[in-house]
Protein backbone atom coordinates (compact mmCIF):
# COMPACT_ATOMS: atom_id res chain seq x y z
CA UNK A 1 0.00 0.00 0.00
CA UNK A 2 1.30 3.46 -0.94
CA UNK A 3 -0.18 6.92 -0.55
CA UNK A 4 0.54 9.65 -3.11
CA UNK A 5 -0.62 13.25 -2.90
CA UNK A 6 -2.86 14.37 -5.77
CA UNK A 7 -2.24 18.06 -5.28
CA UNK A 8 -3.04 19.45 -1.81
CA UNK A 9 -6.76 18.62 -2.07
CA UNK A 10 -6.63 14.84 -2.49
CA UNK A 11 -4.48 11.76 -2.09
CA UNK A 12 -4.50 8.34 -3.69
CA UNK A 13 -4.17 5.14 -1.67
CA UNK A 14 -2.77 2.57 -4.09
CA UNK A 15 -2.83 -1.20 -3.83
CA UNK A 16 -0.55 -2.15 -6.73
CA UNK A 17 -0.55 -0.62 -10.18
CA UNK A 18 -2.62 -2.97 -12.32
CA UNK A 19 -6.21 -4.09 -12.70
CA UNK A 20 -6.52 -6.95 -10.26
CA UNK A 21 -9.54 -8.32 -8.33
CA UNK A 22 -7.54 -8.68 -5.10
CA UNK A 23 -6.43 -5.04 -5.25
CA UNK A 24 -9.97 -3.95 -6.07
CA UNK A 25 -11.29 -5.85 -3.04
CA UNK A 26 -8.83 -3.96 -0.82
CA UNK A 27 -9.95 -0.67 -2.38
CA UNK A 28 -13.57 -1.46 -1.61
CA UNK A 29 -12.70 -2.59 1.93
CA UNK A 30 -10.87 0.69 2.57
CA UNK A 31 -13.70 2.66 0.96
CA UNK A 32 -16.16 1.00 3.35
CA UNK A 33 -13.86 1.56 6.32
CA UNK A 34 -13.52 5.27 5.51
CA UNK A 35 -17.24 5.79 4.94
CA UNK A 36 -18.42 3.68 7.87
CA UNK A 37 -15.71 4.59 10.35
CA UNK A 38 -17.37 7.68 11.73
CA UNK A 39 -17.02 11.32 10.76
CA UNK A 40 -13.56 12.34 9.57
CA UNK A 41 -13.27 16.16 9.68
CA UNK A 42 -11.91 17.47 6.38
CA UNK A 43 -12.97 14.43 4.34
CA UNK A 44 -14.90 15.55 1.25
CA UNK A 45 -15.51 12.36 -0.71
CA UNK A 46 -13.90 9.15 -1.95
CA UNK A 47 -13.59 7.71 -5.47
CA UNK A 48 -12.82 3.99 -5.68
CA UNK A 49 -11.12 2.68 -8.82
CA UNK A 50 -9.52 -0.59 -9.98
CA UNK A 51 -6.57 -0.56 -7.60
CA UNK A 52 -6.67 2.75 -5.75
CA UNK A 53 -8.90 4.91 -3.61
CA UNK A 54 -8.89 8.65 -4.27
CA UNK A 55 -9.63 10.57 -1.06
CA UNK A 56 -10.71 14.19 -1.64
CA UNK A 57 -10.03 16.49 1.33
CA UNK A 58 -10.15 20.06 2.57
CA UNK A 59 -6.61 21.23 1.72
CA UNK A 60 -6.20 22.79 5.18
CA UNK A 61 -6.90 19.43 6.86
CA UNK A 62 -4.95 17.20 4.45
CA UNK A 63 -2.47 15.86 6.99
CA UNK A 64 -5.15 14.96 9.52
CA UNK A 65 -7.31 13.06 7.03
CA UNK A 66 -4.28 11.33 5.55
CA UNK A 67 -3.28 10.14 9.01
CA UNK A 68 -6.73 8.71 9.69
CA UNK A 69 -6.99 6.97 6.32
CA UNK A 70 -3.44 5.61 6.51
CA UNK A 71 -4.26 4.02 9.86
CA UNK A 72 -7.42 2.47 8.39
CA UNK A 73 -5.49 1.18 5.34
CA UNK A 74 -2.82 -0.43 7.52
CA UNK A 75 -5.43 -2.12 9.62
CA UNK A 76 -7.81 -3.43 6.97
CA UNK A 77 -9.76 -6.49 8.04
CA UNK A 78 -8.87 -9.69 6.18
CA UNK A 79 -10.53 -8.98 2.86
CA UNK A 80 -13.24 -11.40 1.97
CA UNK A 81 -14.69 -10.29 -1.31
CA UNK A 82 -18.25 -9.35 -0.43
CA UNK A 83 -20.76 -10.47 -2.99
CA UNK A 84 -22.76 -7.50 -4.19
CA UNK A 85 -26.12 -7.61 -5.88
CA UNK A 86 -26.48 -9.84 -8.94
CA UNK A 87 -27.99 -8.15 -12.00
CA UNK A 88 -29.23 -9.91 -15.13
CA UNK A 89 -29.07 -7.55 -18.10
CA UNK A 90 -31.28 -8.55 -21.05
CA UNK A 91 -29.07 -8.02 -24.09
CA UNK A 92 -29.75 -8.10 -27.81
CA UNK A 93 -26.51 -9.39 -29.32
CA UNK A 94 -26.59 -7.59 -32.66
CA UNK A 95 -23.70 -5.13 -32.19
CA UNK A 96 -21.84 -3.71 -35.18
CA UNK A 97 -18.52 -5.21 -34.01
CA UNK A 98 -19.77 -8.77 -33.47
CA UNK A 99 -18.36 -10.04 -36.79
CA UNK A 100 -15.05 -8.23 -36.33
CA UNK A 101 -14.70 -9.68 -32.81
CA UNK A 102 -15.52 -13.15 -34.16
CA UNK A 103 -12.87 -12.78 -36.85
CA UNK A 104 -10.23 -11.37 -34.48
CA UNK A 105 -10.74 -14.10 -31.90
CA UNK A 106 -11.06 -16.90 -34.45
CA UNK A 107 -14.44 -18.05 -33.22
CA UNK A 108 -17.95 -17.84 -34.62
CA UNK A 109 -20.48 -15.11 -33.82
CA UNK A 110 -22.48 -17.54 -31.72
CA UNK A 111 -19.42 -18.61 -29.75
CA UNK A 112 -18.65 -14.95 -28.97
CA UNK A 113 -22.20 -14.51 -27.66
CA UNK A 114 -22.06 -17.73 -25.62
CA UNK A 115 -18.72 -16.76 -24.11
CA UNK A 116 -19.67 -13.14 -23.30
CA UNK A 117 -23.05 -14.08 -21.82
CA UNK A 118 -21.62 -17.09 -19.98
CA UNK A 119 -19.54 -15.07 -17.53
CA UNK A 120 -20.45 -13.26 -14.35
CA UNK A 121 -18.69 -9.90 -14.27
CA UNK A 122 -17.73 -7.81 -11.26
CA UNK A 123 -18.26 -4.03 -11.16
CA UNK A 124 -14.82 -2.68 -10.27
CA UNK A 125 -15.57 1.04 -10.46
CA UNK A 126 -17.79 3.76 -11.93
CA UNK A 127 -16.48 6.64 -13.96
CA UNK A 128 -15.82 8.07 -17.42
CA UNK A 129 -19.40 9.36 -17.44
CA UNK A 130 -22.29 9.25 -14.96
CA UNK A 131 -23.33 5.66 -14.29
CA UNK A 132 -20.67 4.05 -16.52
CA UNK A 133 -19.57 0.85 -14.74
CA UNK A 134 -16.26 -0.82 -15.53
CA UNK A 135 -16.85 -4.58 -15.16
CA UNK A 136 -13.99 -7.04 -15.16
CA UNK A 137 -13.91 -10.74 -15.97
CA UNK A 138 -13.99 -11.00 -19.78
CA UNK A 139 -12.89 -14.52 -20.80
CA UNK A 140 -9.25 -14.73 -21.95
CA UNK A 141 -10.27 -15.91 -25.41
CA UNK A 142 -12.40 -12.80 -25.96
CA UNK A 143 -9.92 -10.15 -24.86
CA UNK A 144 -9.09 -7.59 -27.54
CA UNK A 145 -7.43 -4.18 -27.28
CA UNK A 146 -9.56 -1.11 -27.92
CA UNK A 147 -10.50 -0.31 -31.51
CA UNK A 148 -7.80 1.54 -33.44
CA UNK A 149 -10.41 4.06 -34.60
CA UNK A 150 -12.67 5.11 -31.72
CA UNK A 151 -16.25 5.88 -32.70
CA UNK A 152 -17.40 9.48 -32.52
CA UNK A 153 -20.78 8.32 -31.25
CA UNK A 154 -21.60 5.11 -29.43
CA UNK A 155 -25.37 4.91 -28.82
CA UNK A 156 -26.66 4.80 -25.24
CA UNK A 157 -27.41 1.23 -24.14
CA UNK A 158 -24.54 -0.29 -26.13
CA UNK A 159 -22.97 -3.38 -24.52
CA UNK A 160 -19.25 -3.25 -25.21
CA UNK A 161 -15.92 -4.75 -24.23
CA UNK A 162 -12.19 -3.95 -24.33
CA UNK A 163 -9.34 -5.96 -22.81
CA UNK A 164 -10.58 -7.67 -19.63
CA UNK A 165 -13.45 -5.18 -19.25
CA UNK A 166 -17.04 -5.01 -20.38
CA UNK A 167 -19.50 -2.15 -19.92
CA UNK A 168 -22.78 -0.58 -20.93
CA UNK A 169 -22.76 2.99 -22.25
CA UNK A 170 -25.38 4.94 -20.24
CA UNK A 171 -25.26 7.91 -22.65
CA UNK A 172 -24.48 8.55 -26.28
CA UNK A 173 -20.77 9.30 -26.27
CA UNK A 174 -17.51 8.79 -28.13
CA UNK A 175 -16.02 5.38 -27.43
CA UNK A 176 -13.36 2.94 -28.52
CA UNK A 177 -14.72 -0.35 -27.17
CA UNK A 178 -16.07 -3.22 -29.28
CA UNK A 179 -19.86 -3.11 -29.54
CA UNK A 180 -21.43 -6.54 -29.05
CA UNK A 181 -25.06 -5.63 -28.48
CA UNK A 182 -27.53 -3.39 -26.72
CA UNK A 183 -29.83 -3.25 -23.73
CA UNK A 184 -32.73 -1.04 -22.76
CA UNK A 185 -31.83 -1.12 -19.05
CA UNK A 186 -31.59 2.43 -17.70
CA UNK A 187 -28.26 2.79 -15.89
CA UNK A 188 -28.56 6.36 -14.68
CA UNK A 189 -31.66 8.26 -13.65
CA UNK A 190 -31.59 11.43 -11.57
CA UNK A 191 -34.95 10.53 -10.04
CA UNK A 192 -33.53 7.40 -8.42
CA UNK A 193 -31.56 7.27 -5.19
CA UNK A 194 -28.76 6.66 -5.87
CA UNK A 195 -29.05 7.74 -9.50
CA UNK A 196 -26.62 5.06 -10.75
CA UNK A 197 -28.08 1.54 -10.96
CA UNK A 198 -24.78 -0.32 -10.61
CA UNK A 199 -22.34 0.00 -7.71
CA UNK A 200 -18.81 -1.30 -7.21
CA UNK A 201 -18.95 -4.88 -5.94
CA UNK A 202 -22.12 -5.69 -7.87
CA UNK A 203 -22.10 -8.72 -10.20
CA UNK A 204 -23.57 -8.64 -13.67
CA UNK A 205 -24.69 -11.27 -16.20
CA UNK A 206 -25.75 -10.53 -19.76
CA UNK A 207 -28.75 -12.61 -20.82
CA UNK A 208 -29.29 -12.97 -24.59
CA UNK A 209 -32.74 -11.92 -25.76
CA UNK A 210 -34.07 -11.42 -29.27
CA UNK A 211 -35.57 -7.95 -28.87
CA UNK B 1 -42.85 35.51 -11.74
CA UNK B 2 -39.70 37.63 -11.57
CA UNK B 3 -37.03 36.61 -14.01
CA UNK B 4 -34.24 37.41 -16.39
CA UNK B 5 -35.04 36.41 -19.96
CA UNK B 6 -32.19 35.35 -22.24
CA UNK B 7 -32.53 37.19 -25.55
CA UNK B 8 -29.14 36.13 -26.92
CA UNK B 9 -27.16 33.45 -25.07
CA UNK B 10 -23.56 34.47 -25.79
CA UNK B 11 -21.15 31.56 -25.80
CA UNK B 12 -21.67 28.58 -23.53
CA UNK B 13 -22.89 30.42 -20.43
CA UNK B 14 -23.95 28.00 -17.68
CA UNK B 15 -25.32 28.08 -14.15
CA UNK B 16 -22.59 27.16 -11.65
CA UNK B 17 -22.13 27.17 -7.90
CA UNK B 18 -19.21 25.76 -5.91
CA UNK B 19 -19.73 22.28 -7.37
CA UNK B 20 -21.62 19.03 -6.93
CA UNK B 21 -19.92 17.24 -4.09
CA UNK B 22 -20.52 13.62 -3.18
CA UNK B 23 -21.30 11.95 -6.51
CA UNK B 24 -17.88 11.46 -8.10
CA UNK B 25 -17.92 7.79 -7.14
CA UNK B 26 -20.94 7.42 -9.49
CA UNK B 27 -19.04 9.06 -12.35
CA UNK B 28 -20.78 12.43 -11.94
CA UNK B 29 -18.36 15.33 -12.52
CA UNK B 30 -18.05 17.92 -9.74
CA UNK B 31 -18.41 20.82 -12.20
CA UNK B 32 -18.87 24.15 -10.41
CA UNK B 33 -17.23 27.51 -11.02
CA UNK B 34 -13.90 27.50 -12.84
CA UNK B 35 -13.00 30.57 -10.75
CA UNK B 36 -14.70 30.12 -7.39
CA UNK B 37 -13.08 33.33 -6.10
CA UNK B 38 -14.84 35.53 -8.67
CA UNK B 39 -18.13 33.71 -8.03
CA UNK B 40 -17.89 34.42 -4.30
CA UNK B 41 -16.97 38.06 -4.86
CA UNK B 42 -19.89 38.55 -7.26
CA UNK B 43 -22.22 37.09 -4.65
CA UNK B 44 -20.84 39.37 -1.93
CA UNK B 45 -21.52 42.43 -4.09
CA UNK B 46 -25.24 41.60 -4.25
CA UNK B 47 -25.51 40.53 -0.60
CA UNK B 48 -25.82 36.79 -1.27
CA UNK B 49 -24.40 33.81 0.52
CA UNK B 50 -21.01 33.27 -1.00
CA UNK B 51 -21.94 29.91 -2.55
CA UNK B 52 -25.10 31.03 -4.37
CA UNK B 53 -25.26 29.97 -8.03
CA UNK B 54 -24.19 32.47 -10.69
CA UNK B 55 -24.16 32.51 -14.47
CA UNK B 56 -20.65 31.60 -15.53
CA UNK B 57 -19.74 33.46 -18.70
CA UNK B 58 -17.12 32.11 -21.08
CA UNK B 59 -15.70 34.51 -23.67
CA UNK B 60 -18.95 36.31 -24.54
CA UNK B 61 -21.89 36.96 -22.26
CA UNK B 62 -25.63 36.97 -22.84
CA UNK B 63 -28.16 39.68 -23.60
CA UNK B 64 -30.78 39.67 -20.82
CA UNK B 65 -34.11 41.40 -20.28
CA UNK B 66 -35.20 42.24 -16.74
CA UNK B 67 -38.72 41.09 -15.98
CA UNK B 68 -38.84 41.99 -12.28
CA UNK B 69 -39.66 45.17 -10.36
CA UNK B 70 -35.97 45.53 -9.57
CA UNK B 71 -32.91 43.32 -9.25
CA UNK B 72 -29.39 43.94 -8.01
CA UNK B 73 -26.75 42.38 -10.26
CA UNK B 74 -22.96 42.25 -10.25
CA UNK B 75 -20.44 40.86 -12.71
CA UNK B 76 -16.99 39.81 -11.49
CA UNK B 77 -14.36 39.38 -14.15
CA UNK B 78 -13.49 41.90 -16.84
CA UNK B 79 -16.59 41.75 -18.96
CA UNK B 80 -17.87 44.69 -20.97
CA UNK B 81 -21.35 45.59 -19.73
CA UNK B 82 -23.98 47.73 -21.38
CA UNK B 83 -27.29 48.81 -19.89
CA UNK B 84 -30.19 49.58 -22.18
CA UNK B 85 -32.82 51.72 -20.44
CA UNK B 86 -35.59 53.83 -21.96
CA UNK B 87 -34.09 53.49 -25.42
CA UNK B 88 -30.60 54.67 -24.50
CA UNK B 89 -27.48 52.63 -23.89
CA UNK B 90 -24.63 53.27 -21.50
CA UNK B 91 -21.69 51.27 -20.21
CA UNK B 92 -21.75 49.77 -16.71
CA UNK B 93 -18.75 48.89 -14.61
CA UNK B 94 -17.96 45.33 -13.64
CA UNK B 95 -16.80 44.39 -10.13
CA UNK B 96 -19.60 46.35 -8.48
CA UNK B 97 -23.34 45.91 -8.14
CA UNK B 98 -26.01 47.78 -10.07
CA UNK B 99 -29.73 48.02 -9.49
CA UNK B 100 -31.72 47.23 -12.60
CA UNK B 101 -35.45 47.64 -13.07
CA UNK B 102 -38.23 46.21 -15.17
CA UNK B 103 -37.69 46.74 -18.88
CA UNK B 104 -33.92 47.15 -18.57
CA UNK B 105 -31.76 45.24 -21.00
CA UNK B 106 -28.32 44.08 -19.81
CA UNK B 107 -25.75 43.14 -22.39
CA UNK B 108 -22.70 41.27 -21.13
CA UNK B 109 -20.18 41.52 -23.92
CA UNK B 110 -16.75 39.96 -24.37
CA UNK B 111 -14.81 38.76 -21.33
CA UNK B 112 -11.42 40.43 -21.52
CA UNK B 113 -8.07 39.10 -20.35
CA UNK B 114 -9.46 36.01 -18.61
CA UNK B 115 -11.53 33.00 -19.58
CA UNK B 116 -14.46 33.56 -17.25
CA UNK B 117 -16.70 36.09 -15.54
CA UNK B 118 -19.69 35.61 -13.21
CA UNK B 119 -23.11 37.24 -13.06
CA UNK B 120 -24.68 37.22 -9.61
CA UNK B 121 -28.23 38.34 -8.87
CA UNK B 122 -29.40 39.52 -5.45
CA UNK B 123 -31.32 36.72 -3.73
CA UNK B 124 -30.14 34.15 -6.25
CA UNK B 125 -31.83 32.17 -8.99
CA UNK B 126 -35.02 30.29 -8.15
CA UNK B 127 -34.05 26.92 -9.62
CA UNK B 128 -34.20 23.41 -8.21
CA UNK B 129 -30.86 21.86 -7.28
CA UNK B 130 -29.93 18.63 -9.07
CA UNK B 131 -28.10 16.16 -6.82
CA UNK B 132 -27.69 18.96 -4.30
CA UNK B 133 -26.20 21.58 -6.60
CA UNK B 134 -27.05 24.19 -9.23
CA UNK B 135 -23.85 23.48 -11.14
CA UNK B 136 -24.09 22.42 -14.76
CA UNK B 137 -22.16 19.49 -16.16
CA UNK B 138 -22.78 19.72 -19.87
CA UNK B 139 -21.39 16.30 -20.82
CA UNK B 140 -23.89 14.32 -18.75
CA UNK B 141 -26.53 17.08 -19.01
CA UNK B 142 -26.74 17.30 -15.21
CA UNK B 143 -27.90 20.54 -13.65
CA UNK B 144 -30.58 23.22 -13.88
CA UNK B 145 -32.01 24.22 -17.30
CA UNK B 146 -31.88 20.53 -18.24
CA UNK B 147 -28.13 20.49 -17.64
CA UNK B 148 -27.55 22.69 -20.67
CA UNK B 149 -25.98 26.03 -21.45
CA UNK B 150 -28.12 29.17 -21.74
CA UNK B 151 -30.07 29.38 -24.97
CA UNK B 152 -32.12 32.12 -26.61
CA UNK B 153 -35.42 32.14 -24.76
CA UNK B 154 -34.06 30.56 -21.55
CA UNK B 155 -35.73 31.90 -18.45
CA UNK B 156 -33.76 32.52 -15.25
CA UNK B 157 -36.30 32.86 -12.41
CA UNK B 158 -35.33 35.10 -9.50
CA UNK B 159 -36.00 34.32 -5.84
CA UNK B 160 -36.46 38.01 -5.03
CA UNK B 161 -38.93 40.14 -6.98
CA UNK B 162 -37.31 43.41 -5.93
CA UNK B 163 -34.12 44.60 -4.29
CA UNK B 164 -33.92 44.99 -0.56
CA UNK B 165 -32.67 47.99 1.37
CA UNK B 166 -29.13 49.26 0.99
CA UNK B 167 -27.12 50.69 -1.84
CA UNK B 168 -24.89 49.20 -4.45
CA UNK B 169 -21.50 47.87 -3.43
CA UNK B 170 -18.06 47.72 -5.05
CA UNK B 171 -14.90 45.78 -4.27
CA UNK B 172 -12.50 47.91 -2.22
CA UNK B 173 -9.83 46.97 -4.79
CA UNK B 174 -9.68 44.65 -7.77
CA UNK B 175 -8.86 41.12 -6.62
CA UNK B 176 -5.40 40.03 -7.71
CA UNK B 177 -4.62 36.44 -8.67
CA UNK B 178 -0.84 36.65 -8.42
CA UNK B 179 1.62 35.67 -11.09
CA UNK B 180 4.78 33.63 -11.44
CA UNK B 181 4.94 29.89 -12.04
CA UNK B 182 1.93 27.70 -11.34
CA UNK B 183 2.79 25.75 -8.22
CA UNK B 184 2.35 21.98 -8.40
CA UNK B 185 2.84 18.91 -6.29
CA UNK B 186 4.55 16.26 -8.39
CA UNK B 187 2.61 13.08 -9.03
CA UNK B 188 0.70 10.94 -8.44
CA UNK B 189 2.46 9.32 -11.42
CA UNK B 190 5.63 11.41 -11.88
CA UNK B 191 7.49 8.10 -11.73
CA UNK B 192 5.93 7.14 -15.08
CA UNK B 193 8.09 9.78 -16.79
CA UNK B 194 11.81 9.91 -17.46
CA UNK B 195 13.77 12.14 -15.03
CA UNK B 196 14.56 14.35 -18.04
CA UNK B 197 10.84 14.75 -18.73
CA UNK B 198 10.12 15.79 -15.15
CA UNK B 199 13.02 18.30 -15.28
CA UNK B 200 11.70 19.60 -18.62
CA UNK B 201 8.18 19.99 -17.21
CA UNK B 202 9.56 22.06 -14.31
CA UNK B 203 11.63 24.37 -16.49
CA UNK B 204 10.13 24.81 -19.95
CA UNK B 205 7.30 27.22 -20.81
CA UNK B 206 3.97 25.67 -21.78
CA UNK B 207 1.48 27.62 -23.83
CA UNK B 208 -2.30 27.30 -23.44
CA UNK B 209 -3.65 25.91 -26.73
CA UNK B 210 -6.82 26.86 -28.56
CA UNK B 211 -8.60 23.68 -27.55
CA UNK B 212 -9.85 24.70 -24.09
CA UNK B 213 -13.14 24.23 -22.33
CA UNK B 214 -14.53 23.61 -18.86
CA UNK B 215 -13.04 20.10 -18.88
CA UNK B 216 -9.45 21.20 -19.35
CA UNK B 217 -6.66 23.22 -20.92
CA UNK B 218 -4.46 21.66 -23.56
CA UNK B 219 -0.88 22.82 -23.09
CA UNK B 220 1.72 23.01 -25.83
CA UNK B 221 5.44 22.74 -25.23
CA UNK B 222 8.35 20.32 -25.19
CA UNK B 223 7.20 16.68 -25.42
CA UNK B 224 7.14 14.90 -22.05
CA UNK B 225 8.48 11.38 -22.55
CA UNK B 226 6.93 8.54 -20.57
CA UNK B 227 9.35 6.06 -19.03
CA UNK B 228 6.97 3.27 -20.04
CA UNK B 229 3.44 3.32 -21.34
CA UNK B 230 1.31 6.50 -21.22
CA UNK B 231 -1.64 4.47 -20.00
CA UNK B 232 -2.29 3.45 -16.38
CA UNK B 233 -5.09 1.49 -14.76
CA UNK B 234 -7.68 4.30 -14.66
CA UNK B 235 -7.90 6.09 -11.33
CA UNK B 236 -9.63 9.07 -9.76
CA UNK B 237 -8.95 12.63 -10.90
CA UNK B 238 -9.26 16.11 -9.41
CA UNK B 239 -9.24 19.53 -11.04
CA UNK B 240 -5.61 20.58 -11.32
CA UNK B 241 -4.33 17.16 -12.37
CA UNK B 242 -1.94 17.43 -15.31
CA UNK B 243 -2.30 14.28 -17.36
CA UNK B 244 -0.06 13.44 -20.27
CA UNK B 245 -1.37 11.27 -23.12
CA UNK B 246 0.89 9.43 -25.53
CA UNK B 247 1.68 12.54 -27.58
CA UNK B 248 3.55 14.02 -24.58
CA UNK B 249 1.50 17.24 -24.51
CA UNK B 250 0.01 17.89 -21.06
CA UNK B 251 -3.68 18.51 -20.33
CA UNK B 252 -4.57 20.49 -17.19
CA UNK B 253 -7.93 19.27 -15.92
CA UNK B 254 -10.53 21.84 -14.87
CA UNK B 255 -13.92 21.89 -13.15
CA UNK B 256 -15.92 19.65 -15.51
CA UNK B 257 -13.25 16.96 -15.92
CA UNK B 258 -14.34 13.33 -15.96
CA UNK B 259 -14.06 11.56 -12.63
CA UNK B 260 -11.49 8.92 -13.64
CA UNK B 261 -8.86 8.71 -16.33
CA UNK B 262 -6.23 6.39 -17.72
CA UNK B 263 -3.30 8.68 -18.52
CA UNK B 264 -0.31 9.14 -16.22
CA UNK B 265 -0.43 12.40 -14.24
CA UNK B 266 2.94 14.11 -13.93
CA UNK B 267 1.79 16.70 -11.37
CA UNK B 268 -1.21 18.46 -9.85
CA UNK B 269 -1.68 22.24 -9.53
CA UNK B 270 -2.16 23.29 -5.91
CA UNK B 271 -5.57 24.58 -4.83
CA UNK B 272 -4.29 28.14 -4.27
CA UNK B 273 -3.18 28.45 -7.91
CA UNK B 274 -6.04 26.58 -9.59
CA UNK B 275 -8.38 29.60 -10.05
CA UNK B 276 -5.55 31.45 -11.81
CA UNK B 277 -4.95 28.47 -14.09
CA UNK B 278 -8.67 28.17 -14.87
CA UNK B 279 -8.81 31.84 -15.93
CA UNK B 280 -6.12 31.29 -18.57
CA UNK B 281 -6.86 32.19 -22.17
CA UNK B 282 -5.31 30.58 -25.27
CA UNK B 283 -1.80 31.82 -25.92
CA UNK B 284 -1.01 32.43 -22.25
CA UNK B 285 2.29 30.87 -21.16
CA UNK B 286 2.87 29.05 -17.87
CA UNK B 287 5.87 27.57 -16.16
CA UNK B 288 5.54 25.12 -13.27
CA UNK B 289 7.23 25.03 -9.88
CA UNK B 290 7.22 21.99 -7.59
CA UNK B 291 6.31 22.74 -3.97
CA UNK B 292 5.72 20.67 -0.83
CA UNK B 293 2.40 19.98 0.86
CA UNK B 294 3.37 22.41 3.62
CA UNK B 295 4.05 25.16 1.10
CA UNK B 296 0.75 24.41 -0.62
CA UNK B 297 -1.13 24.68 2.69
CA UNK B 298 0.47 28.04 3.51
CA UNK B 299 -0.36 29.31 0.01
CA UNK B 300 -3.97 28.22 0.45
CA UNK B 301 -4.21 29.88 3.87
CA UNK B 302 -2.87 33.10 2.37
CA UNK B 303 -5.37 32.95 -0.50
CA UNK B 304 -8.26 32.26 1.90
CA UNK B 305 -7.16 35.22 4.03
CA UNK B 306 -7.05 37.54 1.02
CA UNK B 307 -10.43 36.32 -0.23
CA UNK B 308 -12.00 36.79 3.19
CA UNK B 309 -10.60 40.34 3.35
CA UNK B 310 -12.01 41.15 -0.09
CA UNK B 311 -15.41 39.64 0.78
CA UNK B 312 -15.79 41.62 3.96
CA UNK B 313 -14.38 44.99 2.86
CA UNK B 314 -16.82 46.30 0.30
CA UNK B 315 -17.43 49.97 -0.47
CA UNK B 316 -20.79 51.62 -0.74
CA UNK B 317 -20.94 53.12 -4.20
CA UNK B 318 -21.26 56.91 -4.34
CA UNK B 319 -23.41 57.88 -7.30
CA UNK B 320 -21.41 59.72 -9.91
CA UNK B 321 -17.99 58.50 -8.75
CA UNK B 322 -16.39 56.00 -11.05
CA UNK B 323 -14.59 53.05 -9.57
CA UNK B 324 -11.16 53.67 -11.03
CA UNK B 325 -11.16 57.09 -9.39
CA UNK B 326 -12.34 55.50 -6.16
CA UNK B 327 -9.54 52.94 -6.21
CA UNK B 328 -7.01 55.59 -7.11
CA UNK B 329 -7.90 58.04 -4.41
CA UNK B 330 -8.96 55.39 -1.93
CA UNK B 331 -11.90 57.62 -1.13
CA UNK B 332 -14.37 55.32 0.42
CA UNK B 333 -17.69 56.58 1.61
CA UNK B 334 -18.11 53.80 4.08
CA UNK B 335 -16.94 50.27 4.55
CA UNK B 336 -19.59 47.67 5.13
CA UNK B 337 -19.39 44.02 6.00
CA UNK B 338 -20.90 41.81 3.36
CA UNK B 339 -23.52 39.42 4.62
CA UNK B 340 -21.80 36.08 4.70
CA UNK B 341 -24.08 33.08 4.84
CA UNK B 342 -21.49 30.62 6.09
Amino acid sequence: MRIWPVGDGAFSVEFGDRIDPAANAKVMALCAAVLDGGHIPGLVEVVPSFRSLLVVVDPLLYAMVEGRVRALAQDLPEVTRTEGRLWEIPTVYDGPDLDAVAAATGMGRDAVIVLHSGQTYGVAMLGFMPGFAYMTGVAEALRLPRRVEPRVRVPAGSVAMADEMTAIYPWDSPGGWHLLGRTSVELFNLDNTPPAMLAPGDRVCFVPVTS
Amino acid sequence: MSLLRVIRPGLAGTLQDLGRVGYRALGVPVAGAMDPLALQLANALVGNRRDEACVEILALGPLLDVEADSVRIAVCGSARLTLGRDGTYRPLEAERSHTLRRGDRLEIGPVLGAAVAYLAVGGGFDLDPVLGSLSTSVKGAIGPLGGRALAAGSVLPLKAGRTGVGGDLALAAPFTYGDGPLRVILGPQAGHFTPEAVAMFLSAPYRVGKDCDRMGLRLEGPVLVHAGEAGIASDGLVAGCIQVPGNGQPILLLADHQTVGGYAKIATVISADLPRAARAVPGQVFTFLAVTLDEARLARQELDRRLQAALTRLCLVVPGVDLSALYYANLVSGMVDAVDGD
